[in-house]
């Protein structure tokens, strides 16, 4: 697979002598010329935000739900480590991935289990799907002025019914229930596929009353894996290895699949 | 207990150089049902009487898990105890949100019993009636913690607080060295014959899986709760028992000043 | 004062897990901008008995981190009660407040790396991103000398192994990367027993005769 490779205009500011725009003329070179921590991701002024890539897919069917996503974790052009979870499981049904922002996720992560532990110790059972969906919302909500750069799926089986359902979130709680989802960098890739092959859009010889989940857990499993296949052949920030994890009446079980790492 | 001139605030000492008010609250921990708490090299097991206040209630349950490593038992006023165990969940996870890790149980509870001496020295604030047996597990092993309405918190092999505690105490200091050695099962087979212990001057009383709770944690075990028939399995184990006097625990000091009868 | 630009500042720091423990590498350098300003700084500080820390980015800011951490040991010790915290609560302590401070806009401008007793290695960033690896670079030394390690990394490595490679890495990044220095500090951190800073010393056999054969 070798690309030509001319992504000049790419370049990041490292290599580009020009001074930092605020810098003042300066006798002494000015240190803001300086690479600091990774001086080729430091924009003009500072961000607290980042970007830190990833695909996150969530799909359910009649009586299970799958929660996936890749382990890279890049900035920018790097890949600082190949073996970051985007995944956390909240409850025995239910079970969260997010993309987008590292340090916000795992703020997310570590966020949510303390109140789903809350809720636990004032109710003595585990919150159910559309409560953790809620309570995802709120939490995300809460910091609608400075947002969590987290794009959320979450995916779980009704403690009632055993059916599953899946919810797509934005950074600030917005959400909808769904049979299938996906966020993060793979989104534009992915999604258009797992609508054709799961919800059965576009095939017209099938009648609207049959088009719900028909797929089985396999089959499902299988659409996922090439769906990371896939985004990872084209996006940079995909990659390295599949965590999935499959929710069903009987429990939970993680598998990993290995993805291209380049 | 006589009225006495010293007592009407927390803030004042009497000339015996002692606080009455902490002093009343040590007696609420004295009427609440009994709790009895042992540890072995391994495992760390409360139980506790369930005090029902009519037949047409339900049992009151006095031991609440705190995370998954620690629980608390507790004795006197419940609705303090709940402030408490608010109080020492909220520490878990907040230890746990920023260090990823179980809390100490000794910091734990240095941490509420610290909490509980701050209402000991203002006029404004009344003392917990409450007292607490915690148990737990962490780095250097299990734990047994008792804590006082004072401030005050001991490290324990063995305790029992409330309501004729001082046989269950008599019935655990002659099996201290069992105690110590003992495995999970025959830890929760001690700590609930020392909490029969208490039955033992009351008529037509006894323990049933109604009215008592245990609640073990070991090392690589999380803590859990048992109650209602989930306890029958170990009532079953102390049944047959009849106590034989003395068993094989010798080196165990006996309590000395307070004796049986003085439990009502 | 929040800090939005870093004023001196170190560059990379370099970490490898072994089978017997972990290695840490980084250079003794304190930019000011290109000005090769302290040339002999530890970056390198050991504040608990169990674990040492590394950073790049800016010196002040490291300074201060590791001015909380020894508070934060000292107050342990305190403690009395014979408690340690292990290195992944301390790492995963230091992600938050990393996280707290850039929520904040006022981040401590720094990548740190943690290594600890029981082969403990991880990263925190400015950010508040904490993950542990088997092989870690910061700074430069992420586009340069992390493909190194990661190609040099097998899992049955020792520490001498280890140490090796990571001089390797750092004499690269001396040659390639205009802000790294030939005064370097190891830290090896064995799984049991004591931890051994090194001195700043030099890396020696430096070759420049092919400088000019290289664009």
């Amino acid at each position: 697979m070798d690309r030509p490779l001319s992504h000049s205009s790419f370049l990041p500011p490292l290599f580009s002598s020009a001074p930092h725009p605020l810098s003042p003329p300066h006798s002494v070179p000015h240190p803001s010329a300086a690479p600091s921590v990774n001086a080729a991701e430091r924009p003009a002024r500072w961000s607290p935000y980042q970007d830190n890539g990833g695909t996150v897919v969530a799909l359910a069917g009649r009586d299970y739900a799958i929660v996936a996503a890749d382990t890279r974790f890049s900035v920018s052009f790097s890949i600082p480590t190949r073996e970051f979870t985007k995944i956390t499981q909240l409850t025995d049904r239910v079970v969260l991935a997010s993309a987008g922002m590292g340090a916000d996720r795992q703020y997310l992560h570590k966020m949510l289990h303390t109140r789903l532990a809350m809720y636990r110790h004032q109710h003595q059972r585990d919150m159910s799907l559309p409560a953790a969906a809620q309570m995802l919302s709120n939490t995300l909500y809460s910091r609608r002025f400075f947002p969590i750069y987290a794009f959320n799926v979450l995916g779980g089986i009704d403690s009632a019914t055993g059916e599953g359902f899946v919810y797509g979130y934005d950074a600030i709680g917005s959400h909808e229930q769904l049979k299938v989802v996906c966020s993060g960098s793979g989104q534009a890739i992915v999604q258009p596929v797992l609508d054709q092959q799961f919800s059965g859009r576009q095939r017209y010889s099938v009648p609207d009353a049959e088009r719900a989940p028909s797929l089985t857990l396999e089959q499902a499993t299988a659409l996922v894996r090439d769906a990371f296949a896939s985004a990872t052949e084209r996006d940079i920030h995909t990659g390295d290895a599949l965590e999935m994890w499959q929710i069903t009446a009987a429990g939970v079980r993680q598998t990993r699949y290995e993805l291209r790492k380049d | 207990m006589l009225r006495n001139q010293y007592d009407t605030d927390i803030t004042t000492f009497s000339p015996q150089g002692r606080i009455h008010q902490i002093e009343y609250a040590s007696e609420a921990v004295k009427q609440g049902s009994a709790v009895v708490g042992a540890r072995s090299g391994t495992h760390a097991v409360l139980a506790c009487v369930k005090r029902s206040v009519s037949d047409l209630a339900s049992h009151q349950r006095k031991i609440f898990e705190l995370d998954t490593h620690v629980g608390v038992a507790v004795s006197g006023i419940i609705a303090d105890a709940r402030v408490l165990s608010k109080f020492m969940r909220n520490e878990c996870l907040q230890h746990r949100f920023a260090y990823e890790s179980a809390v100490p149980v000794g910091r734990l509870v240095r941490h509420v019993a610290d909490y509980c001496q701050r209402c000991t020295q203002r006029a404004s604030k009344r003392p917990f009636g409450v007292g607490l047996l915690v148990a737990g597990v962490d780095e250097l092993g299990p734990h047994l913690f008792e804590t006082c309405p004072s401030g005050d918190e001991y490290e324990l092999w063995a305790m029992a607080l409330g309501a004729r505690s001082q046989s269950a105490k008599t019935y655990l200091e002659r099996h201290l060295e069992e105690v110590k050695q003992a495995k999970r099962d025959e830890l929760i087979r001690l700590a609930l014959a020392a909490l029969r212990e208490t039955f033992a001057a009351v008529r037509d009383a006894e323990l049933t899986e109604h009215n008592c709770m245990v609640a073990v944690v070991g090392i690589e075990e999380p803590f859990r709760v048992y109650e209602d028939a989930q306890v029958a399995g170990f009532l079953e184990a102390i049944r047959p028992a009849p106590e034989p006097e003395g068993g094989s625990a010798t080196g165990a000091p006996s309590a000395s000043e307070e004796r049986m009868e003085d439990t009502s | 004062m929040h800090t939005t630009e870093p004023i001196v500042t170190g560059a990379s720091v370099l970490g490898i897990q072994c089978v017997d423990g972990v290695v840490l590498g980084c250079d003794t350098l304190a930019s000011y901008g290109s000005l090769a300003r302290f040339q002999r700084v530890r970056r390198i500080v050991q504040p608990g008995a169990d674990w040492v820390l590394g950073g790049g980015g800016e010196y002040s800011d490291l300074q201060e981190v590791a001015r909380l951490l020894e508070t934060m040991v000292t107050r342990e010790y305190c403690q009395e009660d014979g408690v340690v915290r292990a290195p992944r609560a301390v790492h995963r302590y230091l992600a938050r407040v990393m996280y707290q401070r850039r929520s904040r806009l006022d981040p401590l401008f720094n990548s740190l790396v943690l290594a600890g007793r029981g082969r403990f290695l991880g990263v925190v960033d400015m950010y508040g991103t904490a993950f542990e690896s088997h092989v870690v670079a910061t700074g430069f030394g992420s586009l340069l000398a992390l493909p190194l390690l990661r190609k040099a990394w097998r899992p049955d490595m020792r520490m001498e192994e280890g140490a090796a490679c990571v001089e390797h890495c750092l004499r690269v990044l001396f040659y390639r990367d205009c802000r790294a220095l030939s005064s370097v500090q190891l830290a090896r951190v064995p799984a049991e027993g004591a931890i051994e800073v090194s001195e700043p010393y030099e890396l020696g056999e430096l070759q420049w005769h092919v400088a000019q054969t290289v664009a």
